[in-house]
């Protein structure tokens, strides 16, 4: 293959990726079915690997790649309908339905749009295993292989196959419905969907296991599904909030490790954070106090609005912090809200009373001496206090629960400059 | 529409009082179930239900061989087993949730959802 030629190649895999949960929701919605969707949805790619470059030689891709891909994929499924001579009632249903949608149409009609937002509510059915859940929505609407998910979360790709399987077969055979929930159910299932990029998201911005400290792909996939998220749903201000929070987050990102080594929020170097993402999730947390329907993850984005707000780390306005984690904690009383909360009351009351609230909340939630900012907290309050052979205790124990390589890294520097 | 079976597990024996702490409380329980059973009926999802007499009443019959064995059950040695259950018939599995949730706080039980590969 020329070089020219794997370009256009690359170039028509990306224009895929980025089709393709329109693709497969309009598909569904068709046809009824995943496995026929995803099956003509990749025979459609091949097609438009042998076909556009010939007929689109300037650009490789035809004007409107996500009409010709529906269109494509439509017709293979029809096709395989009829070659295997399905009789299923729900089947020759969907044949008959043939041509009922002018192909010039997709991809700028709204319902189009709808299909995309239901399949996040079939992917995010609280009736799927979590991990499914996840899955699911990266496969489907974010068009990700089935290796590429198997690798971002660190499992043998024939488990995330089978998982994937395993959660499609439920859909079908279960009957999990392709629609969006009814009004009543509506915060309830949002709440899943936004558990489910925040998860993606978390993933990518602080990976478990010994490869990159930051999965990008990840971030940037939680990212565009929570855009197109708020795209569909505008006035559910969690919606909003959750793109905040991960717009917000992502700006730091590259200030976040340095060397392989977690740089912390008041170490970084301000100017190498995103303004761009910065202002937008700005803009967007603005938005949500408007709306004043406040929820977990505004609160969040409101919290990361502070820290962004601030042109240095001494500048934080830090008492905003506290009172916005108060907040937090009426609507999300766990106790690792109130670790964050505690983290915040250092810098306003200094870390003995942060330690003296730490140590209480480990009394009452012991669930926390296996996660590993508890002990990293801990450590870094010791540090400021004074105490070298504790806080030497404390490095220690987050060191033994911390997964993420440039966390360890920022860890065992710390743990080695105690005297 | 789709098939499902609501089942509901209770433990192998039961108590003077069904498994409820109170004879008042299983009373009513007992009235609840029997109006989300007539709800099920008046709104068409109703296909048949039942209460199961505890698991140790259960009997084992292998007819495979040329003789059947028949042994003393339950098939399988667990705490819980099948106290009752619904087989409804509903257009999807939310459908099918909303309703199992209604039947859960009558009967004061977990509900199981399953649905059916199909119904001879």
């Amino acid at each position: 293959m020329s070089a020219t030629s794997s370009t256009t190649a690359q170039a028509i895999e990306r224009v895929f990726r980025e089709e393709y949960g329109r693709l497969i929701a309009s598909l569904v919605r068709r046809f009824g079915d995943i496995d026929i969707a995803e099956e003509a949805a990749g025979e459609a790619l091949v097609a438009a690997l042998e076909k556009w470059p010939q007929q689109y030689p300037d650009s490789g891709v035809p004007p409107n790649p996500g009409a010709w891909l529906t269109t494509t994929a439509g017709n293979r499924a029809i096709d395989r309908l009829r070659r295997e001579k399905l009789r299923d009632d729900k089947h020759r249903q969907a044949v008959d339905m043939y041509d009922d949608t002018p192909h010039e149409s997709l991809g700028v009609f709204e319902s189009n749009e709808d299909d995309r937002l239901r399949l996040m509510f079939t992917c995010c059915h609280p009736a799927l295993a979590p991990e499914a859940r996840i899955a699911l929505t990266l496969r489907l609407l974010g068009g990700l292989t089935v290796e590429e998910i198997a690798q971002a979360f660190l499992v043998p790709e024939t488990t995330m196959g089978q998982r994937i399987t395993r959660a499609k077969k439920k859909i079908a055979a279960a009957k999990i419905p392709y629609r969006v929930p009814a009004p009543e159910d509506l915060p309830a299932r949002v709440a899943t969907v936004l558990a489910v990029l925040f998860l993606v998201f978390n993933e990518g911005y602080l990976a478990s296991g010994d490869g990159e400290p930051v999965r990008s792909e990840l971030t940037g996939e939680a990212i565009r599904l929570a855009r197109i998220l708020h795209g569909l749903m505008p006035g559910e201000p969690e919606v909003t909030g959750l793109l905040a929070l991960l717009l917000l987050t992502e700006a730091r990102r590259e200030a976040r490790v340095r060397h392989g080594e977690l740089v912390r929020l008041d170490d970084q170097d301000r100017g190498g954070w995103d303004r761009a993402l910065i202002t937008e999730g700005h803009a967007l947390v603005r938005e949500c106090l408007a709306i004043n329907r406040p929820g977990r993850y505004q609160l969040l984005a409101a919290i990361n609005a502070v820290h962004t707000d601030a042109p240095t780390a001494e500048t934080t306005d830090w008492s905003q912090v506290v009172a916005l984690y108060d907040q937090l904690l009426t609507v999300d009383p766990s106790p690792i809200v109130a670790l964050n909360r505690a983290v915040a009351i250092a810098e306003l009351d200094g870390p003995e009373v942060a330690l003296a609230q730490v140590d209480r909340l480990v009394e009452t939630a012991p669930v926390l001496s296996s996660y590993h900012a508890l002990h990293a907290t801990r450590a870094d309050l010791l540090r400021r206090l004074g105490r070298s052979t504790d806080a030497r205790e404390a490095y220690d124990a987050a060191l033994a629960v911390c997964d993420n390589t440039a966390e360890r890294a920022y860890l065992t520097r710390r743990r080695g400059e105690l005297v | 529409m789709t098939h499902y079976l609501l089942s509901v597990h209770g433990p192998a024996e039961m108590e003077e009082f069904g498994g409820y702490p109170s004879r008042e409380a299983m009373e009513q329980s007992f009235a609840d179930t029997g109006r989300f059973n007539d709800q099920l009926k008046a709104d068409g999802y109703w296909v048949f239900a039942g209460g199961l007499q505890s698991a140790t009443t259960a009997t084992l019959v292998d007819g495979q061989g040329e003789t059947p064995v028949v042994t003393d059950g339950p098939y399988l040695e667990t705490k819980e087993y099948i106290a009752g259950f619904w087989v409804i018939d509903a257009p999807d599995l939310d459908v099918a949730l909303k309703l199992a949730a209604e039947g859960s706080k009558a009967c004061r039980g977990v509900v199981e959802v399953r649905p059916f590969d199909g119904l001879a």
